[in-house]
């Protein structure tokens, strides 16, 4: 067991915790935070996905101990109100069907659009390749990824 | 379960004073009265609330479906609201208890949520506001047909007098209640038809959503299975030492959970956290017992089959003319095998369950399909009566048949029972992966004669495990499901017909998976068709249409060739098509696909049609039917369950590859309109994919695929 310091979301916390657990399970169990979710644990389906000092990464195959005095995101933190301009985008044309997979999906997506604030349909397959949906909602996230970018030139409606 | 109404009210947070009327219908949906709660509670029937409304006008339905991502949440709501005149953002959804003496049959399967129960849920909202417009009517003492209802009020037309619909609740509740209640046009509905926003889209995008994985309870103790990777093989002892000296742990024990008739063992490792015990799991020693299955080979159930349907004429299924005689006669026939694989849900959630035993009671927190069968089967099981058994619905992270199934929540039972505390047994996704039930894989012998033609002889028969054997299904009788998916009017156009299934067993327990036995008779019929139409020499649109003599398949073809092009394809463009029927919705599809200039097989573009009659929510579909699609791309060319000596070989998604945002193609759904009865959504936009994919790949390069999954890149 270690003593394990992080800012995440925001809030310092120290927690008491062996440095080779996953950050998953540091976040879920041991802060609480149960946003973040359990898929594969071999960083193959993304639902585990947060942000280290902005770095989107697989929580699952990432010791605790690499957090220690880091920054952690968390899709807890992503906003103060739901409004992040993809959270609103997901909204606005329903991407989510179960919902399991959506945390991490969101988190993947951010890191994208501050890295290339209008990326591409070949940018956003790029970016979110590690991340599956067994619900099959891939059209609707890159639909979604659009609006929240701004990029696209028509109405993004539900109805088309 | 015997939860007074009073405590029901309490447990959803609702106030007693309200008007709350359900409808009890244990066994036919169609014959649904109405009745008020007060009066369920004096006739002792138990209570069936659907949908109450309180003083501050405050709308609550109880829904006895699961929400596993196909939009239960929203659609419930909608047709409610719709027929009570309130707006959709004052209606709350509460996902009720585990009960079938209150609810019926509540298993969220067979795509059956709306279309089983959309008329007794437009009653009911209409029989309320009937109600509130009568207590209306009374209090200013003028004739209800002087009255309507809108946005949550009731209105008095010729005064514009109004009350808002709390300040009517208690003289409502003292009404009759009435029969024959008229239901609201369809051109005047306001929210079924529309494509309203999902109501729980923002507890998704926001990490607030419980799903069963999330649920923790005061006291909860995490437990995980050492299991064998070897089919139902048994423990014959295990060394502990190790696992218990971890800091953490709390107790070691064998464990086992009902599969069908059969026990799987395991030895579960409880502990203060979930790394902890993934921690002991790994020092734990488990010696097993495999006898029986160690040489268990899927290549070798693929091989007896191929033979079984080569040497054996089968049960028959469906019998009409003679085939048989005609193709044994023919000097030119197609005589082919077409194979479809085992597959595994793989939902995005795995498997976990929360239970709680105490004192002689027993409750449940699950991501679960079923909750009434659940609460039967464990009941029998560990001997609990059946009203100390109450199961809780989550949020489920997919489900896709598997999660109607009571194995993981009757773990988590027995390990609770055995230590005494509540615990939530957490599956990791190579358990998930490898413990099965799965989707069977079923091997078709297609034969056919075409003469002048036309279809002179059609002869299919099939070899697979049948999932109602392991239910304790007769083995005497053919698969109910033989033709599940193939279009029923073929029986009356086509007139030497003969359907037929090869009893088949394997030790691999299967149930049912997306769509079911559609999911694998749609390949074989609709690629066979497709044989039969080139054989033919006809379009192989056109040719279905000349066999399907029914208006509403005239419409949906024609909507698919309009949509797709179809008329206006060039000669082996590559498009290809299929048509499926699943509980009660048919879908057409049309599949483009192209090289691209390395020479690489693409799919350019997929148009389904899904007729599924009267409609609650038209995105909800459209992202149900892309969601099909997906889920078919990755069944026809990614993934399989496959076993060698016993053991599945893939166990995790490196191996078992699900398709990702990269392999998508455009899809364009269009819906029909009419006012048919209701079909199903969630299912039956899955089985025509597939066909339609290869047929499109004959089209284009002559090569016929008749074993699934096949590797786009090896086209």
């Amino acid at each position: 067991m270690a003593s394990i310091n992080f800012n995440i979301n925001g809030k310092d916390q120290s927690i008491d915790v062996d440095p080779q657990m996953p950050l998953l399970w540091a976040i879920r169990d041991v802060v609480g935070l149960k946003g973040t979710k359990y898929g594969c644990g071999v960083a193959q389906c993304g639902a585990c996905t947060v942000h280290l000092n902005g770095e989107a990464v697989r929580s699952c195959v990432t010791r605790v101990g690499r957090a220690n005095g880091q920054k952690i995101m968390t899709i807890e933190g992503l906003s103060e109100n739901n409004n992040h301009p993809l959270q609103l985008a997901w909204q606005e044309i329903d991407v989510p069907q179960c919902g399991y997979c959506h945390s991490g999906q969101i988190m993947s997506a951010a890191v994208l659009l501050r890295e290339n604030p209008n990326p591409t349909d070949q940018d956003i397959d790029n970016a979110m390749a590690g991340n599956i949906c067994r619900c099959g909602t891939y059209l609707r996230i890159r639909k979604a990824i659009h609006l929240a970018a701004g990029g696209m030139q028509q109405k993004v409606g539900k109805n088309e | 379960m015997t939860v007074s109404r009073r405590n029901f009210l309490k447990v959803s947070g609702l106030t007693g004073a309200v008007l709350s009327l359900g409808f009890y219908s244990p066994t036919n949906a169609e014959e649904a009265e109405i009745i008020k709660a007060v009066e369920a509670d004096s006739f002792g029937i138990e209570m069936n609330a659907w949908v109450h409304i309180d003083t501050s006008g405050k709308v609550t339905i109880f829904s006895h479906r699961a929400e596993m991502g196909q939009g239960v949440y929203q659609a419930i709501p909608q047709m409610v609201a719709e027929e009570l005149e309130v707006n959709l953002d004052e209606v709350n959804i509460v996902f009720a208890k585990g009960d079938n003496k209150k609810y019926g049959n509540q298993i969220t399967g067979g795509s059956s949520t709306v279309r089983g129960s959309y008329k007794n849920l437009l009653n009911l909202g209409a029989t309320a506001r009937t109600m509130l417009i009568q207590a209306a009517a009374n209090k200013w003492s003028v004739a209800p047909t002087e009255c309507y209802a809108q946005g949550g009020h009731v209105y008095h037309r010729p005064s514009g007098k109004q009350f808002h619909y709390g300040e009517l609740v208690i003289d409502a509740s003292k009404l009759e209640t009435p029969k024959n209640v008229v239901l609201k046009k369809r051109s005047d509905y306001k929210l079924i038809g529309k494509p309203l926003p999902r109501q729980d889209t923002k507890l998704k995008t926001n990490g607030t959503a419980t799903f069963g994985l999330d649920k923790e309870i005061p006291g909860m103790l995490y437990a995980m299975v050492v299991r064998n990777p070897r089919l139902r093989g048994k423990v014959k002892s295990f060394d502990d030492t190790a696992a218990r000296k971890i800091p953490g742990v709390k107790h070691v024990v064998k464990t086992r959970m009902g599969v069908f008739s059969t026990y799987r063992e395991g030895v579960a490792v409880v502990a203060d956290s979930i790394w902890t015990a993934m921690q002991a799991k790994k020092v734990l020693k488990v010696e097993w017992d495999d006898s029986g299955f160690e040489h268990l080979s899927t290549a070798d159930i693929y091989k007896r089959q191929a033979e079984a349907l080569q040497t054996q004429e089968g049960l028959p299924f469906k019998q009409q003319g003679d085939a048989s005689a005609i193709i044994a006669q023919a000097s030119k026939k197609i005589d082919v095998v077409y194979e479809t694989p085992y597959q595994y849900h793989s939902c995005m959630e795995p498997l976990n369950c929360v239970a709680h035993y105490q004192d002689g009671k027993l409750e449940i927190w699950g991501p679960i399909q079923a909750p009434e069968w659940v609460q039967d089967y464990i009941s029998k099981e560990m001997n609990i009566p059946r009203d100390k058994v109450i199961v809780n619905m989550t949020f489920l992270g997919g489900g896709f048949g598997r999660k109607a199934f009571m194995d993981y929540p009757h773990e988590a039972s027995v390990i609770s029972k055995e230590i005494g505390a509540p615990v939530q047994v957490v599956w990791t996704r190579e358990d998930d992966a490898t413990q099965g039930p799965y989707r069977p894989g079923i091997s078709y012998r297609c034969e056919g004669v075409v003469v002048n033609g036309e279809i002179s002889a059609f002869k299919v028969k099939l070899a697979g495990q049948n999932n109602s054997h392991w239910r304790g299904g007769g083995k005497d009788k053919p698969n109910g499901s033989a033709s599940e998916g193939f279009l029923k009017p073929y029986f009356d156009s086509i007139k030497n017909l003969s359907i037929q299934d090869v009893p088949f067993e394997t030790p691999i327990p299967t149930m049912w998976w997306r769509s079911v036995y559609a999911s694998t008779n749609g390949f074989a019929y609709e690629s066979f068709l497709d044989e039969l139409a080139i054989e033919a020499g006809k379009d192989p649109l056109a040719f279905r249409k000349d066999y399907l003599k029914e208006e509403r398949l005239h419409q949906l073809i024609d909507k698919m060739e309009e949509v797709s092009g179809w008329k206006s394809r060039k000669k082996n463009e590559g498009y290809g098509t299929a048509i499926t029927e699943c509980f009660g919705s048919t879908v057409g599809q049309v599949v483009k696909v192209s090289r691209n200039t390395e020479g690489k097989l693409k799919i350019d573009h997929v148009w389904a049609v899904m007729d599924c009659g009267w409609y609650v929510n038209p995105d909800t579909i459209k992202a149900q039917v892309e969601g099909c699609i997906v889920m078919g791309l990755g069944a026809a060319t990614m993934h399989q369950v496959t076993f060698q000596d016993g053991i599945p070989v893939d166990k995790n998604f490196y191996s078992y590859q699900l398709p990702r945002i990269t392999d998508i193609p455009p899809i364009d759904i269009h819906i029909m309109e009419n006012d048919a009865d209701a079909g199903g959504v969630g299912e039956p936009g899955l089985p025509a994919f597939a066909p339609a994919l290869t047929n499109a790949i004959f089209d284009l390069t002559g090569k016929r695929i008749r074993k699934l999954p096949f590797s786009l890149a090896s086209v």
